[in-house]
């Protein structure tokens, strides 16, 4: 049993620091301005198709390509912003809701026409990787390397920048922040712009280690809820643990059941914190 | 004794914003609710109906233990209140606003009774004219007034007024003190929280004082106004220190 | 009854019985199946408006409903063998019950993350029916043709269900005004604009909204049994398809939240629309793009939706207009 259990548990571990970054745009943008991102999941599978396209058709390297993402993830975040959310930020919920999910509904038929649905695939391999009596693809561990890499950077962002700490401050307090002199307009869109970014880079990871299609991003959305809701709706720190908790669940569970139960526990599980624990597994909201 | 109020405390986290306040009202009574701001006479008023459940301490209404009820369920019983951050029900017309009042206030009306109950009510606080347009259109003392209408049309034992008077202009002040005397003879029981000194002088037959959470005084209006304690919280306040003084000497 | 002399009422009862009748006018049944799709959406999205727009409660997995009425009401026929009229109530009964369950618990929960547990329910539910085996697990069920036979033929059963959806429908639409009009719908939506206010004034409202919860939950639960007893396969997939659930509530943004009418609307305008989009040569592969822009303006910039506007613009359409 061991033997089969802890093998289970490292790809767990491991694929669960990448759930973590791929919730974390999410969680990002909820907790600085109230909005759930219904176009999270499509950003993630532009994302996968950035990291695809410049490395099938350019042979650019797949973790240098992760930077050009990030950065067209930026920019398409800034850009949603003024387009989809500004106007709906005093509305009520549905709005929002309704606002950016139309930008999930053209990105999806966009990308269908463009790309079709076949599944692809970026064929880059890193080897093998062994510790003692695991052994993994390399592609993982190093997905999961750069995952804890993008949250340690944004942690030191959020903390140490100014920008960073005018985010904070617009996402503790919109009028008072603007009180104080911060352009809440320019700093909410750059900061639904990093929460893109960090959905695309999520989705550029995730691309070197599985196959993908325009409509896995939707599959990492729903993962998404789970893990935000885990670890707390607005606390990116959250969003990790919650992501090593749904990856420990994947990992482990099949070992006892039938893969097909995974989904009915994590959504059970999901909406039974919402009841519970709205404030997530960890406590109060940062 | 309409109201029974023992050793009512609340605390948010570390701050105690209400302490071990103990207090009973008479039927018929306009009970007057003084303190500086922050006091915490608007959490007081948010345990006596049930919008926080308080900490410690048991509320009496009408010989029924209502501590820890639900706020429908103290409203249900006749007990109404107004706030003092206004919270029209926006997208609704103003008569509909007061209708819900009487629908499901302590008579549980049907619409038809609810909505003649509403124009009488709407006719008292002066705004019948305004009873078809939306209540987010209406101006912050008309707000105020509509708050008034909503708790009125469920004909309560006890209201409970919230700086009703706050923001209002002197003409709009007397109009609303004659509503309150009126609604006072119709033997509805009253406790206001006021920051207008004469007005509360004059119409309270009773006053609190609340200052950090703590009742510091009760009386009589004039012997409230000299007590030197209550004076010193005001001091506090200078500004309100002088409306104090001031009264007393009209 | 005085509610029948009201135009809020007659008015989009009329415009739905008049738009029923007409494929019975030449035994027409491609205009038949146009129109089931059309009359489905419209009572779907009636019911999703009674939480959504008179309670103000965003429901975005409302499908969860409509897909387990499908799935009960597709066993008890096929599996049970009893009769479609049977099993239309017993769809609706479950799907209420279900909401009668959960109702008190998730609607604890406001805004956002209530949106959110609606979403969870319908993924977990589907999880679920993906597991059990007596509803035929991830591939579903199908019908044997030979069941039929009892109504008198495909083309006859086929019929039945379009009826039966017709009154249905109609049945909602009634139930929409009623609930709108009364002391009941004005307690909901007294929720709608500011709960706590609502409950300071004596609105009960865990109470309102669980009842609200049951009453659009109810009719989903009916018409998933005639959907897929029309379709005669159910699939979790097909079933607790998160996407119809949104689109349903574009269609009550579209027409206008928290109005009789604007469901009736914003359902028929939206499959009217589909169908022209997914049979023109320019945009048939594009329709989902092309309704994505429209939604995204409608919200930006019309969010009272098409009959809200109106009664907001001309104040003597607001007799007209429920
Ligand atoms: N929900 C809450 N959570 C935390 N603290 C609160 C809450 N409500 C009130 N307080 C605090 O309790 C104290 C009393 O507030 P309260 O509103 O009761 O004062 P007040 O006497 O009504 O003042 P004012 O005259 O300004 O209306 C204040 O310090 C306030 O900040
Ligand atoms: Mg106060």
């Amino acid at each position: 049993m061991l033997d089969m259990l802890l093998p289970s548990i490292v790809d767990g571990l491991l694929i669960g620091v990448v759930y973590g970054l791929v919730a974390m745009g999410l969680t990002l943008i909820f907790g600085i301005m109230n909005v759930i991102n219904l176009a999270h999941g499509p950003i993630i599978a532009l994302g996968m198709f950035g990291v695809y396209l410049l490395f099938t058709n350019t042979g650019v390297n797949p973790y240098l390509g992760l930077l050009i993402v990030a950065g067209g993830g930026l920019i398409f975040g800034v850009i949603m912003y003024f387009v989809a959310v500004h106007r709906v930020l005093n509305a009520p919920h549905l709005a929002s809701l309704l606002s950016t999910f139309a930008v999930n509904m053209i990105i999806i038929g966009a990308g269908t026409v463009v790309f079709s649905t076949n599944f692809r695939n970026v064929d880059f391999s890193l080897g093998a990787v062994t510790f003692g009596p695991v052994t993994t693809t390399g592609a993982r561990v190093a997905a999961a390397v750069v995952a804890l890499l993008v949250t340690a950077a944004l942690y030191l962002f959020l903390r140490r920048t100014r920008l960073g700490k005018n985010i904070r401050a617009v996402a503790n307090n919109r009028k008072s922040a603007e009180l104080m002199g911060i352009p809440s307009s320019r700093v909410l869109a750059i900061s639904f712009g990093i929460g893109a970014m960090l959905a695309a880079v999520s989705g550029g990871l995730l691309a070197t280690i599985q196959p993908f299609t325009i409509l896995s991003g939707g599959v990492y959305e729903l993962k998404s809820f789970v893990i935000v809701v885990l670890g707390g709706l607005g606390n990116p720190v959250g969003a990790l643990a919650g992501g090593l908790i749904l990856g420990l669940i994947e990992g482990i569970v099949p070992v006892f059941m039938k893969t097909t139960w995974v989904p009915v526990l994590e959504f059970a599980l999901f909406v039974l914190i919402l009841l519970v624990r709205p404030q997530g597994l960890f406590g109060a909201r940062q | 004794m309409i109201l029974q109020v023992d050793n009512v405390t609340k605390q948010f986290g570390g701050l105690t914003a209400v302490k071990n306040v103990t207090f009973g009202l008479e039927e018929g009574e306009i009970l007057g609710l003084l303190g500086p701001n922050g006091a915490g006479k608007t959490t007081l008023f948010n345990c006596l109906n049930g919008v926080y459940a308080p900490t410690m301490g048991r509320i009496i209404f009408r010989g029924q233990d209502v501590t820890g009820y639900r706020p429908y369920r103290v409203a249900r019983l006749g007990l109404a209140r107004t706030h003092q951050i206004v919270r029209p029900l926006n997208e609704l017309s103003v008569r509909e606003n007061v209708v819900v009042g009487a629908c499901y206030g302590r008579e549980g009306l049907g619409l038809r009774a609810a909505t003649r109950v509403a124009d009488e009510v709407l006719e008292l606080v002066g705004l019948h004219e305004r009873s078809h347009q939306l209540a987010s259109s209406l101006n912050v003392a008309q707000k105020k007034r509509l708050e008034m209408a909503r708790a009125l049309a469920s004909h309560p034992y006890l209201l409970l007024l919230d700086e009703v008077l706050a923001g209002l202009n002197t003409a709009e002040v007397m109009g609303m003190l004659a509503t309150i005397r009126k609604i006072c003879e119709r033997g509805v029981t009253i406790i206001m929280i006021e920051h207008i000194m004469h007005a509360i002088m004059n119409l309270s037959h009773r006053i609190l004082v609340l200052n950090y959470g703590e009742l510091i005084a009760q009386g009589a209006p004039a012997e409230v106004a000299q007590d030197p304690v209550v004076i010193e919280a005001y001091l506090g306040n200078p500004e309100m220190a002088e409306k104090l003084l001031e009264e007393e000497e009209i | 009854m005085s509610a029948w002399r009201q135009p809020g009422l007659w008015l989009p009862l009329l415009l739905v019985a008049a738009a029923a009748i007409w494929p019975a006018f030449g035994n027409n049944a491609s205009l038949r199946e146009t129109i089931f799709t059309m009359l489905m959406s419209v009572a779907l999205a009636s019911s999703l408006n009674i939480l959504l727009g008179y309670t103000g409660y965003v429901n975005f997995g409302s499908i969860v409903f409509f897909g387990l009425g499908g799935y009960l009401g597709f066993y008890t026929v096929s599996a049970l063998g009893w009769h479609l009229l049977l099993a239309v109530p017993i769809g609706g009964v479950a799907a209420a019950t279900l909401a009668l369950l959960l109702g008190s618990a998730v609607l604890r929960l406001r805004g956002a993350y209530f949106a959110l547990a609606t979403i969870g329910i319908n993924e977990a539910m589907k999880a679920l029916v993906i597991n059990l085996d007596f509803l035929g697990g991830p591939t579903g069920m199908n019908l044997n043709f030979s069941i039929y036979q009892e109504y008198g033929g495909p083309a006859q059963a086929l019929w039945l269900t379009y009826w039966a959806l017709a009154v249905i429908t109609l049945l909602v639409i009634v139930v929409s005004y009623l609930v709108k009009k009364s002391k009941f719908g004005l307690g909901l939506m007294a929720i709608r604009e500011d709960e706590d206010a609502a409950e300071v004034m004596g609105v009960v409202a865990p109470r309102a909204k669980t009842t609200a919860y049951v009453i659009s939950a109810f009719f989903p639960g009916l018409i998933g049994v005639l959907f897929f007893f029309k379709n005669g396969i159910i699939e979790p997939e097909s079933a607790f398809r998160l996407h119809l659930s949104v689109e349903l509530l574009v269609m009550v943004m579209l027409g206008g939240a928290g109005t009789v009418l604007g469901p009736v609307l914003g359902a028929a305008f939206y499959q009217r629309l589909r169908g022209l989009l997914l049979t023109s040569e320019l945009f048939k592969n594009t329709q989902l793009v092309v309704a994505g822009v429209l939604l995204l303006l409608i919200v930006l910039f019309i969010p009272a939706g098409a009959v809200g506007w109106l009664r907001h613009r001309f104040a003597p359409l607001r007799r007209l207009l429920e």
